[in-house]
């Protein structure tokens, strides 16, 4: 089911959660909300839940076409997965996964049989099997989290919300869930919304992602359009690790002191002052290459673990630096702690200073 | 006696806490209640089976834990709907109700007992108009139940209060998400997370009702086999100077109380390991 969300905003006392924000999810999608905590996502997502209303006359949420303002959380058939599972403690695995069909009035309540093989067939899917008359104090973390995902599909939502689901528990099974969600959504294809503060999360399991940022959107897109291309400056920031530097910027170049580097995406008239982001990976580390537009630091240490060596450097200026290489690239340099290396940038994204971290 | 009951642990102190915990049992509980059983000494077999079996004793005891536990269910009613006003809504006068539900704790049983005679009594406020539809209160076993509900009612206003206030309104948000009405969220979701207090709230309130005394005497009437209660019973045979028949009637009292608070209790537990500490 498509939802739009036109121009809604929400306050809670005075403060702003949300101000004017306008969204559309496409029949099917995984959407990811994603960005640091107050920014108004999980406001979002409950509001298009009907947990929320939006503040009075601030504008409307479709479902279908449908407005669905004056709506019930009841009457919106939407699965929602919270963050601690909240699950009913007093009632067994099988009881929590029938509770939304066993609720339902009587004329459109299914038999015995069809709700014992419905929550079966559910508990089968989300990989619970035999799991159906524990409680769910006789559970993990992950396993608990399967069961609130498997009690909002037993009512068949028109679309599946889940607040930051994975949020509450440690990497490993984080991940082994994300790559599962990611499958079951490909089975189902119901429209899904994922609230999320970790950015892997929602650039590895979204096919968009809406990052969000003191209640505005700041950029929708898939994830290699909010990672590679990134709208604003807090996008750039937020995504991953980036090495920002002060600078100017004339006529399309980068100024870093004492290089030059091309930088098309500020127009030169906005504003001299700007900060530039590299990527870590974006930048190259040589000794005594005889080139000139490069900066020189010195390293500082050396992390060779992970899918990339990192080496921490710090320039001249007392900037600090963070430079990712394939591991090839680092044995053949072989950099040492305190030797100076000249650093070149392949990539520079210039913003225009708007926000403060 | 190391290893095998006591259960290692990173915490100091075990000796003395254990120390001071028995001292304190034996000071303040087992010392008077082991006289109690050192009374019973003087009694033969059969003099204790008279004293125990005797039919106005039964007559109290049938009387006493009825009305006990009538009164304790009538709290735990009301006092759920008294816990679940305060803690839910927001009202002019809220905390004053608060405060008032402690009165029955604070107020010498004597007075509370007196003070439900003025009214209830067939020239009291309410009794004189109950009076006119043929309705007595006041000297029957209505007046006994009335003071033991107003005794035990703060124990469960009390332990349900904060079992409410911890109701976890992310349950509420996911029922309703699955379809749930308002009555289907309070019975399947609300009522069953609260059921280890009222357990609690229950028993507080039933035991109370078993011992209590002052309040009970003035509103009773005390006549045998109507409206005597066990402790008034045993102060009975105390004036008689029949202090053997009143240790014999007390030490029953007492084993019964605390078989059955021991079920409770074990019930309770139960509950609580099925339930687990998190959702």
């Amino acid at each position: 089911m498509s939802i739009e969300v036109r121009n809604v905003s929400k306050s809670f006392g005075g403060r702003k959660v949300l101000d004017a924000v306008d969204l559309k999810v496409e029949q099917g999608e995984l959407l990811a909300l994603l960005g640091p905590s107050g920014s108004g996502k999980t406001t979002l997502l409950r509001l298009i839940a009907g947990m929320e209303t939006p503040d009075p006359g601030s504008g409307e949420i479709l479902f279908l076409g449908d407005d669905v303002r004056g709506r019930d959380v009841r009457d919106r058939q939407v699965g929602f997965v919270f963050q601690h599972y909240a699950l009913f403690r007093h009632m067994t695995v099988f009881e929590n996964v029938a509770f939304g069909l066993r609720v339902r009035p009587r004329k459109v309540r299914p038999s015995k049989a069809e709700i014992r093989e419905r929550v079966e067939k559910l508990l089968s899917m989300v990989q619970l099997e035999g799991f159906g008359g524990r409680f769910p104090a006789q559970l993990s973390g992950g396993q608990r989290q399967r069961v609130a995902l498997a009690r909002a599909l037993a009512i068949e939502p028109r679309v599946l919300l889940l607040d930051e689901p994975f949020g509450a528990l440690d990497a490993k099974v984080r991940a082994g869930l994300r790559a599962w969600l990611r499958r079951l959504h490909s089975e189902l294809h119901i429209t899904t919304i994922l609230v999320t503060h970790d950015q892997d999360e929602a650039l590895e399991v979204a096919d968009r992602v809406v990052v969000m940022n003191q209640a505005r959107i700041e950029q929708v897109g898939t994830p290699h359009e909010v990672f590679h291309a990134p709208a604003t400056e807090f996008v750039m920031d937020f995504l991953g690790t980036v090495n920002v530097f002060s600078g100017r910027v004339h006529r399309g170049e980068a100024d870093f002191g004492t290089l030059r580097l091309p930088c098309a995406n500020v127009p030169s008239h906005t504003a001299d002052q700007v900060r530039l982001y590299v990527r870590p990976h974006e930048l190259d580390l040589a000794r005594d290459s005889g080139r000139q537009d490069g900066l020189t630091a010195t390293v500082l240490r050396s992390v060779p673990a992970g899918s990339c060596a990192k080496v921490l450097l710090e320039t001249v200026d007392g900037v600090a630096l963070q430079v990712d290489l394939p591991f090839e690239r680092w044995h053949e340099l072989s950099p040492i702690d305190g030797e100076r290396l000249e650093v070149f940038p392949r990539h520079v994204r210039a913003f225009v200073p708007d926000y403060s971290i | 006696m190391s290893s095998t009951f006591r259960r290692p642990s990173p915490l100091p102190g075990f000796a003395p806490t254990m120390a001071y915990t028995l001292v304190y049992l034996l000071l303040i509980v087992l010392l008077p209640l082991s006289s109690l059983f050192l009374q019973l000494g003087n009694l033969t077999w059969e003099s204790f089976r008279e004293a125990v079996f005797d039919a106005r004793v039964l007559a109290s005891y049938r009387l006493t834990f009825g009305l006990s536990a009538a009164a304790a269910l009538f709290d735990l009613v009301f006092g759920f709907l008294v816990a679940w006003t305060l803690v839910r809504y927001r009202f002019p006068g809220r905390d004053l109700l608060d405060a008032t539900i402690d009165i029955p704790f604070t107020l010498p049983t004597a007075v509370s007992g007196i003070a439900l005679t003025a009214i209830w009594a067939s020239n009291g406020w309410i009794g004189s108009w109950l009076d006119g539809f043929g309705i007595r209160v006041a000297y029957t076993s209505w007046g006994i139940f009335l003071a033991l509900a107003f005794i035990g009612l703060p124990f469960v206003v009390r332990t349900l209060q904060p079992a409410i206030e911890e109701l976890d309104a992310e349950q509420e948000a996911a029922a309703a998400g699955l379809g749930a009405g308002r009555f289907a969220i309070f019975a399947r979701v609300l009522l069953p997370a609260l059921v280890p207090a009222a357990v609690t709230g229950f028993a507080l309130a039933f035991a109370r009702g078993l011992g209590e005394y002052g309040s009970v005497v003035f509103i009773s009437g005390n006549m045998p086999f109507r409206t005597e209660i066990v402790s008034l019973l045993i102060v009975t045979k105390l004036e008689q100077y029949d202090t053997n028949g009143a240790a014999a009637i007390a030490v029953v009292m007492l084993g019964a109380s605390f078989l059955i608070l021991l079920a409770i209790n074990l019930l309770q537990q139960r509950v609580r390991r099925l339930l687990g500490s998190e959702g």
